[in-house]
C-alpha cells in the first residue's frame, strides 16, 4: 500500500558522481535533501576505470573543488598513485590524474552523505515520478512508499534501463550486478519526456597473482604529488605502480574471427557507444592497419587482487575474451575475475533543458552524469554540482549559478550539452574549450572561488586563504614587472648557458622570464627581491607572464563572445513565425530554445545571417 | 559597445566622389590614423557635423585628397561616432582607402549592418527597421547564392586546401594533448613548420590575388585623355567595337561620365573621355579642366593618347608629367602615318608604351598586354580561385596574421598548447567563410584519424 513517507526540498534519484554532488550542494545550501540509491552499497561506485581525473577531466574536478564540491577531497583521499598528465605541452593541457581505492572511495563517499546536515540517504528503487496537483513532485519506490518534493534531480546512470550484453548473453542489469531501475523508464515516457538509448562498455578485472609483471613495463606516480583540492595541505605518497602491455596480432587474430559475435556487430544493441571509448574490437575493426594497440594494467585497490586492464573493453562473450586476453604479454596466464561487458542505458537528450540542468517543460525536474547522454564519473560529478546548486538556488527564489563557457570547463560541458546536445555519449577534452589557455587546471580557484563563495558553498577559511593567495600573485606580478635586472657576469652566464641572447642594458624581470629558455627558478640567484616561495603562486605568475600575448588573444574573443551571450532571448519566441529565418534555423531554434544570441550562434544549422535577423528581431520586440 | 566598422557607402563604379563611412566607438581614433588634415586639426578634436580637408596616407605613402566629415554619437546615422572620408572616387582609390582603414582599426561592415546599427540605437522606426530585415534576410540570401557559386569553385577548393591542412595539424595537437596515453604520434617540430609555412604560402598567394581578381569582377575606370584630335574617339570606338559582343552595362553607371563598358582582354574597362586638355583664361572652362586633371589622378588606369604624325608639344609634356607615378599606357596613335613624335622621350618617362593605329583597326593585342601587366591579371588564372570581396579577403589575411604568429611562437619555442590556439584562430578565421566552427571540426577529425580511447 502507497503511503507518504517523507517530504523534501530536493530529492536526488541515483547515488553515482552525479547524485552525490547534487545531494550535497543541494543539502550545504540548506536543503532538505533526499538522495535514493538501488543500493547502499553502491555509492560513490566507480563500476569503470579506478581513477579520478585525466586530460580535461582533472580540469573538471579542480573546478568542482573550487566551487565547493566533494570530488577533489575524496580523490585526494583515496588516491593510489597520482601523475600529471602532459607535462611538457604546455600548461592550458597539463592534466591531473590519480588512480583510486576503488572501495574506500565509495566508503569515503557514503559516509560524507550520511554525515552531511540536511540530507538523507536511503535504499530504494525509484518507479514512478509524477507531479500532484499541488505541483510537488511525487517519487514512488518499489515498496510503495511515496516522498514529495519541491525538485527533483534524474542522476540515473546506467542504471536506468540497464541491460548487459557479453557476446550472445544478454539481461537487464546495471553496472557491477546491481539491479537496473527498470520501471522508471515507463513512467518518465509517460511524463512526455523522450528518452533513448546509448550504451557503454567496461573492460575485464584480472587476479593479480595471474599476472605475469616480469617483462612489464612498470609505470610510477609523480614527486612531488599536486592535490586535486585546494583544501588538501598533505597531499601524501604514491602506493602503488601500474603496468604497461600492448595487444599483437593473435591478439588481432582471436578478436576479427569472432566478430560475428559481437553483439555490436551482430545489431543487437541498439544503444549509441562512445566514439572516444571505443571497445576493443572497435579499435581493431576500425583501425585494421594498427599492428598494436596500447593497455594498461591498474591496481583497484589496496585490500584487493583486481586489477583493471584499461583499454580492453569488450562485448565478446566470455570464451572470446579469455582467449584475447590470454594472447597479451603478461596476461597470457591470468584470471579473469569479472568479464568484460557492454551495457545499455537510457537517457534523455539534453537539448531540453536550459544552463541550469533545468526541463523546460518540467519545471522543478533536472538531469545529470549519464542521464544527461555523457560519460565519466568527472563529467557527472561536474553536472551534478550544477544541478543540486541551481535546484536549491531556484527553491529559494535567488539567482541561478550560469557558467559561461569562457568560465570553466563545466560551463563548456553544459553549453555542449543543451545547446548541441549529443549523438553519443559525451566526453570532456581539452580541445572541446576554445580558451583552454585561460581555462587551467591550475587557475580553477582563481576562476571559480568568488562563484562558489557568492553561493555559499565556500566557507570563511577557504576564502581568506583564497583571498590571501590572490593578493600575493599581484604583489608578486607588480614586482617582477617593475624589477630590473641591471647586466652582469652573473645573469649573462645564465643566459649564455641557456643560449638565450645577453643583456647589455637593464632588463626588467618579467621579460627575462617570459623568454622560453628561462624560467623562475633558473633566475633565482640574481633575483635578489625575491620573497615569495609557494609554488602555487609562482606558478601563476610564471605562466600569466610567459604567455601573455596568448592568453590577451583570448581575452579578446571571450569579450567579443560575451557581448553576445548578454543578448538575452525570451523563452516565449516562437521561432516558426520569423521570416527572415532559413527554415532549418527555425526549427533547430525552437528544439534548443537558446538563451542568448551567443548561445543561438553555437547552434549547428544556424548561419551567421539567421543571427542578424534575430538579434534585429530581439530589438524590434523590445521597442514594442 | 560594438566594434568599429566600416564600409565604402557610394554605389559601386559611379564616378566622381567615393564615400567611406566608419562607424562606431573608435571611428575618430580609426579615421585619425590614415587622415592627415592639411589645416593639423585632429579628427579626434573635431567637433560634430563639421569637416575638414586633408590626406589619405597610409604606410607613409599618399593615397588620396579627401574631405574628413564629423558626426558626433548619436547625432549620426546609426548613432555612434561616425567619420565619412569623401575621396576622388575611382573604384581603384575607394578600395585603397577602405583598406587602409581597415587595417588601421575597423572592421569591414556586414550587408546593412550601418542601418541594423541605426535601428538598435533608435535612429529608425519599427517599420524601418523591418524592412532592413527583410533587406538583411534577402541579401543573406542572395548572397549565400553568390557566395556559394564563388566557393564552389576553386577558391572553395583553394580555402578549403588551406583549411584541411591547419585541421590536420590542430587535430593531431588536439589528439596528442587529449590521449596522452593512447599511440598518438609525436608532434614532428618540422612536420608542425612545413604545413605552417605551407599554408602561409597559398594564403598569401591568395591575398596577392585579391586586387586583380577584383578588377577582372568589377572592372577598371579608364579615362581616355590627350590633346583634341588626336584620336581619342577613334580608340574608344576601336575598343567598343572589338568586342562589341560582351559590352556590359554595369548598373549604377551613370552614362554622362563612362561612356561604355568593354572587355580588353580579361579586363572589363569602364572607359570614359575626358575635355581636352589645355590651358585656358576661361574661368569656367579651367573649372572643367582642373576636373579632368583630378579625374586623370583618381582613375584607376589612363590611356594617354598621342599623335605619332606630329611631334610632341606643351600640352602632350604636361600629361606625360601628371601620369609619371600613375597606372598609364601611353598610346601612340597614327603609326600608319609618318613618325615625327619623340617615342624614346615618351618611353623614357612611362613605362607602357603601346603604338597602334587606331582608325586602320589594327590589333589590341599589345594594348591588352599592357593593361593586364599594369591590372596585374597578365599573371592571374581567375579559374585557380581568387578571393571575391573585402569580408573573404579580410577573413583571409587574419588567417594569414594568425599563421605567421603560430610559426613565430614555434621559432621561439613555446609550447604547443599556445601554438595550437592560434592555429585555431587561423582556421575560425577559414571556417567564417564556409560557417563552420573550429572545435566540433576538429573534434571529428580526431575521431576519424586517430585511434583512441581507454
Amino acid at each position: 500500500m502507497k503511503f507518504l513517507a517523507e517530504e523534501f526540498d530536493i530529492a536526488v534519484i541515483g547515488a553515482g558522481h552525479a547524485g552525490i554532488e547534487a545531494g550535497l550542494a543541494a543539502a550545504r545550501l540548506g536543503c532538505k535533501t533526499g538522495v535514493f540509491t538501488i543500493n547502499m552499497d553502491a555509492v560513490g561506485n566507480c563500476p569503470c576505470n579506478p581513477s579520478i581525473g585525466g586530460t580535461a577531466k582533472g580540469h573538471l574536478v579542480r573546478e568542482i573543488d573550487a566551487l565547493g564540491g566533494e570530488m577533489g577531497k575524496a580523490a585526494d583521499d583515496c588516491f593510489l598513485q597520482s601523475r600529471m598528465l602532459n607535462k611538457g605541452k604546455g600548461p592550458a593541457v597539463h592534466s591531473l590524474r590519480a588512480q583510486i581505492d576503488r572501495r574506500a572511495y565509495s566508503a569515503r563517499m557514503k559516509h560524507t552523505l550520511e554525515l552531511q546536515k540536511n540530507l538523507e540517504l536511503r535504499q530504494a528503487e525509484i518507479t514512478e515520478l509524477e507531479k500532484d496537483s499541488d505541483g510537488m513532485w511525487v517519487l514512488t519506490t518499489r515498496l510503495e512508499a511515496q516522498y514529495r518534493s519541491k525538485a527533483v534531480i534524474l542522476a540515473t546512470g546506467t542504471y536506468l534501463g540497464g541491460k548487459i550484453y557479453v557476446g550472445e548473453v544478454s539481461y537487464e542489469s546495471g553496472p557491477d550486478g546491481m539491479f537496473p531501475a527498470k520501471y522508471l523508464p515507463d513512467s518518465l515516457e509517460k511524463m512526455g519526456m523522450s528518452i533513448r538509448r546509448f550504451k557503454t562498455g567496461t573492460p575485464a578485472r584480472v587476479l593479480r597473482s595471474s599476472i605475469d609483471f616480469s617483462e612489464l613495463e612498470e609505470q610510477s606516480g609523480d614527486d612531488p604529488i599536486v592535490p586535486f583540492s585546494y583544501d588538501t595541505t598533505d597531499p601524501g605518497e604514491n602506493k602503488v605502480k601500474c603496468y604497461v602491455s600492448w595487444t599483437n596480432e593473435n591478439t588481432k587474430k582471436v578478436i576479427l574471427d569472432n566478430i560475428s559475435r559481437s553483439p555490436m556487430y551482430s545489431g543487437k544493441i541498439e544503444g549509441i557507444g562512445p566514439r572516444y571509448c571505443p571497445s576493443i574490437e572497435d579499435k581493431i575493426v576500425r583501425f585494421s592497419d594498427k599492428p598494436r594497440h596500447q593497455l594498461f594494467i591498474e591496481p583497484c585497490g589496496l585490500d584487493t587482487e583486481e586489477m583493471y586492464i584499461q583499454g580492453m573493453s569488450s562485448s565478446l562473450p566470455e570464451d572470446v575474451q579469455l582467449d584475447f586476453y590470454h594472447t597479451i604479454k603478461g596476461l597470457e596466464h591470468c584470471t579473469v575475475m569479472r568479464p568484460a561487458y557492454a551495457i545499455e542505458y537510457y537517457c534523455a537528450d539534453p537539448v531540453q533543458m536550459n544552463r541550469t540542468l533545468e526541463f523546460r517543460e518540467f519545471p522543478g525536474l533536472y538531469g545529470a552524469g549519464q542521464f544527461n547522454g555523457s560519460s565519466g564519473y568527472e563529467e557527472a560529478a561536474a553536472q551534478g554540482l550544477v544541478a543540486g546548486v541551481n535546484a536549491a538556488l531556484k527553491i529559494q527564489g535567488k539567482e541561478p549559478m550560469i557558467l559561461d563557457r569562457a568560465s570553466s570547463y563545466i560551463g563548456t560541458l553544459v553549453d555542449d550539452l543543451v545547446t548541441k546536445g549529443c549523438n553519443d555519449p559525451y566526453r570532456m577534452m581539452t580541445s572541446r574549450s576554445e580558451y583552454r589557455l585561460i581555462l587551467r587546471q591550475d587557475n580553477a580557484d582563481v576562476r571559480l572561488t568568488p562563484t562558489g563563495r557568492r553561493i555559499g558553498l565556500i566557507g570563511d577559511d577557504r576564502w581568506d586563504r583564497f583571498q590571501g593567495k590572490l593578493e600575493r600573485i599581484n604583489n608578486e606580478l607588480e614586482r617582477v614587472r617593475t624589477t630590473v635586472i641591471s647586466p652582469s657576469e652573473e645573469i649573462n652566464s645564465i643566459l649564455r648557458e641557456r643560449n638565450t641572447s645577453e643583456i647589455k642594458t637593464g632588463v626588467r624581470l618579467a621579460d627575462l622570464i617570459k623568454r622560453p629558455e628561462l624560467n623562475y627558478e633558473v633566475l633565482t640567484t640574481v633575483d635578489k627581491t625575491r620573497n615569495e616561495t609557494d609554488r602555487n603562486v609562482l606558478e601563476q605568475v610564471e605562466i600569466e607572464i610567459k604567455y601573455e600575448g596568448y592568453i590577451k588573444r583570448q581575452l579578446i574573443i571571450i569579450d567579443q563572445v560575451r557581448r553576445l551571450e548578454s543578448k538575452l532571448l525570451p523563452d516565449d519566441i516562437d521561432y516558426s513565425t520569423i521570416d527572415g529565418l532559413r527554415l532549418e534555423a527555425r526549427e533547430k531554434l525552437n528544439k534548443v530554445r537558446p538563451e542568448s544570441i551567443g548561445q543561438a550562434s553555437r547552434i549547428s544549422g544556424v548561419s551567421p545571417a539567421d543571427i542578424s535577423v534575430l538579434i534585429i528581431y530581439l530589438s524590434a520586440m523590445k521597442n514594442r | 559597445m560594438e566594434n568599429t566598422i566600416a564600409a565604402i557607402s557610394t554605389p559601386n563604379g559611379v564616378g566622381g566622389m567615393g564615400v567611406i563611412r566608419i562607424s562606431g566607438e573608435n571611428a575618430l581614433e580609426v579615421a585619425e590614423r590614415v587622415f592627415q588634415s592639411v589645416s593639423d586639426k585632429r579628427i579626434t578634436e573635431m567637433k560634430g557635423y563639421t569637416a575638414s580637408f586633408g590626406k589619405i596616407i597610409d604606410d607613409g605613402e599618399i593615397i588620396d585628397e579627401a574631405v574628413a566629415l564629423v558626426f558626433r554619437a548619436p547625432m549620426s546615422y546609426t548613432g555612434e561616432d561616425v567619420v565619412e572620408l569623401s575621396c576622388h572616387g575611382g573604384m581603384y582609390i575607394t578600395r585603397r582607402v577602405l583598406r587602409a582603414v581597415l587595417s588601421h582599426g575597423a572592421d569591414p561592415a556586414g550587408a546593412g549592418e550601418f542601418t541594423k546599427r541605426a535601428f538598435l540605437n533608435g535612429k529608425l522606426g519599427l517599420t524601418e527597421a523591418e524592412s532592413v530585415m527583410d533587406i538583411i534576410s534577402a541579401s543573406g540570401s542572395q548572397s549565400a547564392r553568390a557566395a556559394l557559386s564563388t566557393m564552389e569553385g576553386r577558391l572553395r577548393k583553394r580555402i578549403d586546401s588551406v583549411r584541411d591542412e591547419l585541421l590536420t595539424l590542430a587535430a593531431h595537437l588536439a589528439a596528442w594533448a587529449d590521449y596522452p596515453e593512447d599511440e598518438i604520434p609525436e608532434i614532428d617540430e618540422d612536420e608542425l613548420r612545413e604545413g605552417l609555412e605551407k599554408c602561409r604560402k597559398e594564403l598569401s598567394a591568395l591575398l596577392s590575388t585579391y586586387d586583380a581578381g577584383k578588377i577582372m569582377r568589377e572592372g577598371v575606370d579608364t579615362v581616355i585623355a590627350g590633346r583634341p584630335n588626336v584620336g581619342k574617339s577613334t580608340l574608344m570606338n576601336l575598343l567598343a567595337g572589338c568586342e562589341r559582343s560582351i559590352v556590359t552595362d554595369i548598373p549604377g553607371t551613370t552614362r554622362d561620365i563612362i561612356e561604355e563598358t568593354v572587355m580588353l582582354g580579361n579586363v572589363p574597362l569602364r572607359l570614359s573621355d575626358t575635355a581636352g586638355l589645355r590651358s585656358t583664361d576661361d574661368i569656367v572652362e579651367s573649372i572643367g579642366v582642373q576636373r579632368a586633371k583630378d579625374r586623370l589622378q583618381s582613375a584607376g588606369l589612363v590611356f594617354a593618347v598621342f599623335d605619332a604624325s606630329t611631334p610632341l608639344d606643351n600640352e602632350d609634356i604636361e600629361l606625360i608629367e601628371m601620369l609619371r607615378s600613375a597606372p598609364a599606357v601611353a598610346v601612340i596613335n597614327k603609326s600608319d602615318l609618318e613618325a615625327k613624335i619623340d617615342d624614346d622621350y615618351i618611353k623614357s618617362r612611362m613605362s607602357h608604351v603601346v603604338c597602334i593605329s587606331a582608325k586602320n583597326d589594327s590589333d589590341t593585342a599589345a594594348l591588352e598586354r599592357a593593361v593586364a601587366e599594369i591590372a596585374g591579371t597578365s599573371e592571374l588564372d581567375p579559374s585557380q580561385g581568387i578571393l571575391a570581396n573585402e569580408r573573404q579577403y579580410n577573413d583571409a589575411l587574419k588567417a594569414l596574421s594568425s599563421v605567421e604568429e603560430a610559426l613565430s611562437a614555434l621559432a621561439m619555442g613555446i609550447t604547443f598548447d599556445a601554438v595550437t590556439i592560434v592555429i585555431e584562430d587561423a582556421i575560425n578565421c577559414l571556417l567564417e567563410l564556409t560557417g563552420e566552427r573550429v572545435t566540433e571540426a576538429v573534434v571529428d577529425k580526431v575521431f576519424s584519424s586517430f585511434c583512441v580511447g581507454k
